[in-house]
């Protein structure tokens, strides 16, 4: 059976180096951002987006388990923060603080459920997972059903950075999604992400090797599902709302999507993937339905024609690691 | 207690679907490797393909039944040959990704056309036989009054997953289909053309995900996202059930059915989870499923 990333490029200086180097172009285009005209609410949910599919991209491309349910951290986070800003008054950081926390216990939760079962069961078990948190949100009074938490503050972070000022929210944004994705860097290139890639590849040899491989896939999950719930504490304080979209089915598919269309088991790839979908869905939102349907195609074409991803092919070409 | 018998054949009828549902993706995955996300959007296809049988040619409710599931299989079979077979050999996870986009697409395009509400479909009233009426009107049980098309359902969804059950447990073409399951090559070098049984094995699927559309069209209208939470719900009886098993999945999706049947009747807030819930309570007892192997 082929592996779902096939180019496993040893992590050596240079292969660090290129990557390095990615980071800081990446970084200096990001900063820049606010003085070029470009909307800076769109790059600011592409980047909360951008961070979702990080953390997702670090269970299925460096564990191997595709969780289809990465929603259910998304949509979490938004509630806790945006109840603990809107409801209980409490600062931005706490509020970020809270909905992250919020994320990690129920990663914690889920992952001891999730991680019973490998390959596609692990798929079905997330997704159930996360339909069964989509109906308790449907039903408990402090998400307000259909019609969501809306009006959310924006406030002072650490009592100075008004966040309602959107050069100043950006940065903190954009501040955020390094942040994570750093962690996640480290954690790729760290000796426990040499074990995830182990398990990855032959999970019965990694036992056999005397590692407890569920311990794991726990840690890995947890951290996943905790960078995920910081995403989604960012994003309302640029959506102001968090709604139930955000627990659907459809948006763990779009976090598929996004990291997909990039490259599984790609640095950076997720971060290209959650730029254009975001883009094109922001282009094609007169379009309705035809949405989907685009969205459906895109799906069929890269796992049909495509399976590397944009970063992914771009890598296989230069032989470098990205 | 005329709610309580009036939930339990609820859940019998969800369950009967549940039981065609699961049955079609565990046939399905013990051949192709492949968990079928599209099976929700060909179950709608299968109601879909009885409406249009009826609106545009006049053919009514009973031959819907035999032409709806071979027209929506050999839809099947068409995407089979053009896109799955390709995956052979990868990561099982491709094959989800690939019906999860083919999901996507199928439900896009109804919902462009169709829009979101139902679309009725009447329960035929043909052939009258004395005082019956087709499978209209119902019949008063004493304890109940059942209704006919329902007792019709379920009864039907019985005999159609024994034989299926009968189909790939005692017949001569099963056994093929079983050893293909363990050694497809081994197979292949007795002269069966594995690759045509994977195609008809897939259609077979599709087409009793088709048929459970056809029967549940009069009960719960023509949708295009009928399908759309009837999957993930089955992805969960698969689960509890394993997939290792044919006559597993049919009694878990029954048996499930029932629950949730139940569910409403006592505590109807948790009626949408309670399968959830014991998909989770399953995972950690016995991790492998009900009936399971270990995958």
């Amino acid at each position: 059976m082929t592996a779902l990333t096939d180019d496993t490029i040893p992590v050596t200086p240079r292969a660090i180096r290129d990557e390095m180097i990615a980071f800081a172009i990446m970084t200096a285009m990001l900063a820049i951002v606010p003085f070029t005209g470009i909307y800076p609410f769109f790059v600011m949910q592409a980047l909360c987006f951008a961070l979702l599919a990080c953390a997702f991209n670090l269970l299925i491309g460096y564990g191997g388990l595709l969780s289809f349910g990465h929603a259910m951290f998304l949509g979490t986070a938004g509630y806790v923060s945006g109840h603990a800003l809107k409801v209980w008054g409490l600062s931005p950081e706490l509020g970020i603080l809270a909905g992250t926390a919020a994320s990690a216990g129920l990663a914690v939760i889920t992952g001891l459920v999730a991680i019973r079962r490998q390959g596609i069961y692990f798929a079905m078990i997330t997704l159930a997972l996360s339909q069964l948190l989509y109906f308790i949100y449907l039903q408990a009074p402090f998400t307000h059903g259909e019609d969501g938490i809306q009006g959310i503050p924006q406030g002072h972070l650490f009592f100075f950075l008004d966040l309602s000022k959107p050069t100043v929210l950006y940065y903190v944004v954009l501040a955020g999604f390094l942040a994570g994705f750093l962690l996640i860097f480290r954690t790729i290139n760290s000796p426990f992400g040499e074990v995830l890639k182990a398990i990855r590849e032959n999970e019965p040899r990694a036992i056999s090797l005397g590692y407890k491989t569920d311990q794991y896939k726990l840690l890995a999950f947890i951290l996943s599902g905790t960078l995920a719930g910081l995403a989604g504490a960012l994003k309302v304080f640029v959506a102001q709302n968090a709604s139930l979209t955000d627990v659907e089915v459809g948006m763990s598919g779009q976090i598929v999507l996004m990291t997909l269309v990039g490259g599984l088991g790609t640095i950076f790839g997720p971060v290209v993937g959650a730029f254009i979908i975001i883009a094109m869905q922001q282009y094609l939102a007169s379009f309705g339905q035809w949405v989907q349907v685009i969205q459906g195609v895109i799906f069929v074409a890269c796992v049909l024609l495509f399976r590397r991803g944009i970063i992914g092919e771009i890598a296989h070409y230069l032989k470098r690691s990205l | 207690m005329q709610a309580l018998y009036a939930q339990l054949l609820v859940g019998l009828i969800n369950g009967s679907f549940y039981a065609l549902l699961s049955l079609g993706l565990a046939v399905i995955f013990g051949m192709l490797n492949i968990i079928n996300f599209a099976h929700g959007a060909l179950y709608m296809m299968g109601a879909f393909c009885a409406y249009f049988l009826l609106s545009l040619t006049g053919i009514g409710y009973w031959w819907a039944l035999v032409f709806a599931p071979i027209i929506v299989g050999i839809f099947g079979m068409i995407l089979e040959r053009t896109m799955l077979q390709w995956l052979a050999g990868l990561d099982h996870l491709y094959g989800l990704l690939l019906t999860f986009g083919l999901a996507l697409i199928i439900q896009g395009l109804f919902q462009n056309y169709f829009g979101s509400s139902g679309l009725p479909y009447a329960i035929p009233d043909y052939p009258k036989v004395g005082s019956w009426n087709g499978l209209q009107g119902g019949i008063n049980l004493g304890f109940m009054y059942l209704p006919i098309y329902r007792g019709w359902v379920v009864i039907f969804s019985l005999i159609v997953c024994i034989g299926t059950w009968y189909l790939i447990e005692r017949t001569r073409l099963g056994a093929y289909l079983r050893a293909a399951t363990e050694n497809p090559t081994l197979v292949r070098a007795f002269g069966i053309n594995v690759p045509r049984m994977i195609t008809l094995t897939y259609g077979l699927g599709v087409g009793l995900a088709a048929l459970a559309g056809v029967l549940s069209a009069p009960i719960n209208q023509v949708r295009p996202l009928m399908g759309e939470n009837v999957i993930i719900v089955v992805f969960a009886v698969v689960v509890i059930g394993g997939m290792g098993s044919i006559m597993g999945s049919i009694i878990t999706g029954f048996a499930l059915g029932v629950i949730e049947g139940m569910t409403k009747y006592f505590y109807p807030e948790a009626s949408n989870t309670v399968v959830f819930v014991l998909m989770v309570l399953v995972l950690l007892v016995k991790p492998t499923g009900l009936t399971g192997k270990a995958a």
